[in-house]
């Protein structure tokens, strides 16, 4: 889906852009009785350092003047971008930076929530969406690492491999399917995007503070069938004598 | 005498940073617990799927420790690597040891396992910053073939500290990809003096993104590391707010740069200087000297 | 890959030793891990290999290990990336010669 429409979708009461740019926006809306933050990329766009900067500036905003209020990621992007400038200033510590910003929102009682309504490829998602309290994506949006083609090209698996092992487990092909069965999503929405966002936002102001920072992911992959082994790992690492 | 870090294994550079036989594995390669994915794409395995992990000693204070072997699959992050990484972060979070030194040798999340990987590359960055916030010490080291690229650079930065040996590389995509997608004009990946201007050890220290640069030398990354243990650490608003003004600042003054030699020059470095010929020794004096290095 | 397994005959090991492990998985490598607990004049070894094939060559370089060694009692489990003879006899080497050095 493309941003107007899902924001049309998502807020039928209309929303209040700070910012709207093509491939960025940012602004407050209302779900329910709760007023939101919006942080968003849209365009597939690419995330560099200086959007990865912009994006922990309003994290940072929000923290210090809005204490409490609920930050809501929408997110549509293609991934880093692959620029030698951007490696060159060191884009994976803008990244990381933005990443930190969440965590201290999150520390300070705001509840962040992502929906990834476009696409949210590799690098473009994992410092944004993908920290999230809890992670939504809408039913005809894409979450990839990478396609298939390409994937078989650089590990040297044939494609038709690739493709039929696809068909039964989710480890590596792309899909909101697969990332929810892997325990990453909470859930996909195919509809009534303003009840679901106003429901997913009051379940985790219901949460308490230190349990809403307890990363249950792997805890869902399991129960989902998506990631077998990951919870069994990290209890032997946590607790073997 | 000099033990080469980019030479030895994960497992020798390991046992040989901590304090002598000091080291006790979690989950040991005898226990097996290797990749079900790979099996399934008849790929071979590792017996400990390319991530050690345990407790040990350094300096006498007791440490939690994991390193990455580059040799393996590039050293990329699947279900397995990536859980134990949780796990060690988790355990951290309740012993409370003087620091978590993670050695760094990745490509990234890895392909046959892509989203499990990159789900848990998330899952350590968060677990890393949480464990952060409560006080909890992270420090890098980067020195091996593999560099550290994609998803595992991010988590490196979110470390309190990174040491970085001159052929340590650390970058968000690699050099090959960015030639790839955008032409050689971009990026000439087989430039290998472009390519460590760019993304080498010693840049990242004039950047300030490493804290310390070493020879490669696996003595020399175990001083740094036992100096670390009483550098500052913690994640607060404050540090934040400084780490955003330091970046916002960067990117004002070099955000129309396309290679390193004119940052150096800003910074302070002297322009007759050979960066890429000095030894770190000679290297760190000078960044001291010139342009106040470490910061 | 194509997994291999054999069965030689070898004289008794250095008794109870921590699991070792030497080598690499990856391309022209091989990685090693010895084992206790085998029967004691026997040496089980299990190979699972990229390079198919070349059964022949692993039970020269095998059998000639479990001569040259005291290898009785040991399991050995192998991860091979299409090393050469030469790398897997000398990480054969290594992983006894660390067996014996080890910990009970």
């Amino acid at each position: 889906m493309r941003r107007d429409e899902m924001l049309n979708a998502l807020f039928p009461a209309g929303w209040e852009p700070a910012v709207l740019e093509p491939d960025y926006f940012e602004g407050r809306a209302s779900v329910g009785a709760t007023t939101v933050t919006v942080i968003g990329t849209a365009e597939h766009a690419e995330v560099g350092a200086d959007l990865a900067l912009r994006m922990a500036a309003a994290v940072l905003d929000t923290v210090r003047e809005r204490p409490g209020e609920p930050i809501l990621f929408l997110v549509d992007t293609k991934g880093q971008r692959l620029r030698r400038r951007d490696e060159l200033l060191g884009l994976n510590g803008y990244m990381a930076h933005l990443a930190k910003c969440v965590e201290i929102a999150r520390g300070r009682g705001h509840v962040i929530v992502s929906v990834v309504y476009g696409e949210a490829v590799s690098g473009g998602y994992l410092t944004t969406g993908m920290m999230a309290d809890a992670c939504y994506a809408l039913g005809d949006a894409e979450i990839k690492v990478m396609n298939l083609p390409a994937m078989a090209r650089i590990t040297k698996i044939p494609l038709e491999r690739l493709e039929a092992l696809a068909q039964h487990s989710p480890v590596f092909s792309p899909g909101v399917a697969n990332y929810h069965r892997m325990g990453h999503l909470r859930e996909v929405w195919t509809d009534d995007y303003p009840r679901r966002l106003a429901e997913a936002l009051a379940e985790l102001a219901a949460t308490d503070a230190a349990s809403r920072r307890r990363d249950r992911r792997i805890e869902a992959g399991a129960a989902r069938g998506g990631r077998a082994m990951a919870a069994v790992v990290v209890e032997r690492v946590r607790s073997d004598g | 005498m000099r033990r080469s870090f980019f030479e030895a294994s994960a497992r020798d550079r390991l046992l040989e940073l901590v304090d002598a036989g000091s080291f006790r594995e979690l989950i040991p390669p005898e226990a097996r617990v290797s990749s079900p994915h790979l099996a399934m794409l008849d790929q071979p395995v590792a017996f400990d799927d390319g991530l050690i992990a345990g407790a040990a000693t350094l300096d006498g204070q007791p440490v939690l420790v994991a390193a990455q072997e580059g040799a393996f699959l590039g050293g990329a992050i699947g279900e397995v690597h990536g859980a134990k990484l949780v796990g060690l972060i988790e355990r951290a979070r309740a012993e409370r040891p003087a620091a978590v030194l993670i050695l760094f040798d990745s490509g990234g999340v890895r392909l046959h396992e892509a989203n499990a990987g990159l789900i848990a590359v998330s899952e350590i960055i968060r677990a890393l910053l949480a464990a952060r916030a409560e006080g909890l010490r992270f420090i890098g080291l980067i020195g091996g073939s593999g560099g550290c690229f994609g998803g595992t650079g991010l988590i490196a930065r979110c470390c309190d500290a990174l040491v970085m040996s001159e052929e340590g590389r650390l970058a968000m995509s690699g050099p090959e990809v960015i030639e790839t997608v955008h032409g050689v004009e971009e990026f000439d990946s087989r430039d290998r003096a472009l390519v460590w201007r760019v993304t080498g050890g010693k840049h990242r220290y004039l950047l300030g993104e490493a804290g310390a640069l070493v020879a490669d030398d696996i003595g020399a990354f175990r001083a740094a590391a036992i100096r670390l243990l009483d550098a500052p650490a913690g994640l607060s608003l404050d540090s934040v707010e400084r780490e955003h003004a330091l970046l916002a600042e960067r990117w004002r003054r070099f955000g129309s740069c396309d290679d390193a030699p004119e940052i150096w020059r800003a910074l302070g470095v002297p322009p007759g200087e050979d960066v890429a010929m000095m030894s770190a020794e000679d290297f760190v004096a000078m960044a001291q000297r010139c342009i106040g290095r470490p910061a | 890959m194509e997994r291999l397994q054999y069965e030689l005959e070898s004289r008794g090991a250095v008794a109870v030793r921590k699991p070792v492990l030497v080598g690499v998985t990856a391309s022209g490598n091989c990685e090693v891990l010895v084992e206790g607990g085998g029967a004691p004049d026997r040496c089980a070894i299990d190979v699972q290999t990229s390079a198919r094939g070349f059964g022949e060559i692993w039970q020269a370089v095998l059998r000639d290990f479990g001569e040259r060694h005291a290898a009785g009692g040991l399991k050995i489990e192998i991860h091979d990336v299409g090393a050469t003879p030469a790398v897997v006899s000398l990480r054969l080497d290594q992983a006894l010669e660390a067996w014996e050095e080890g910990d009970a």
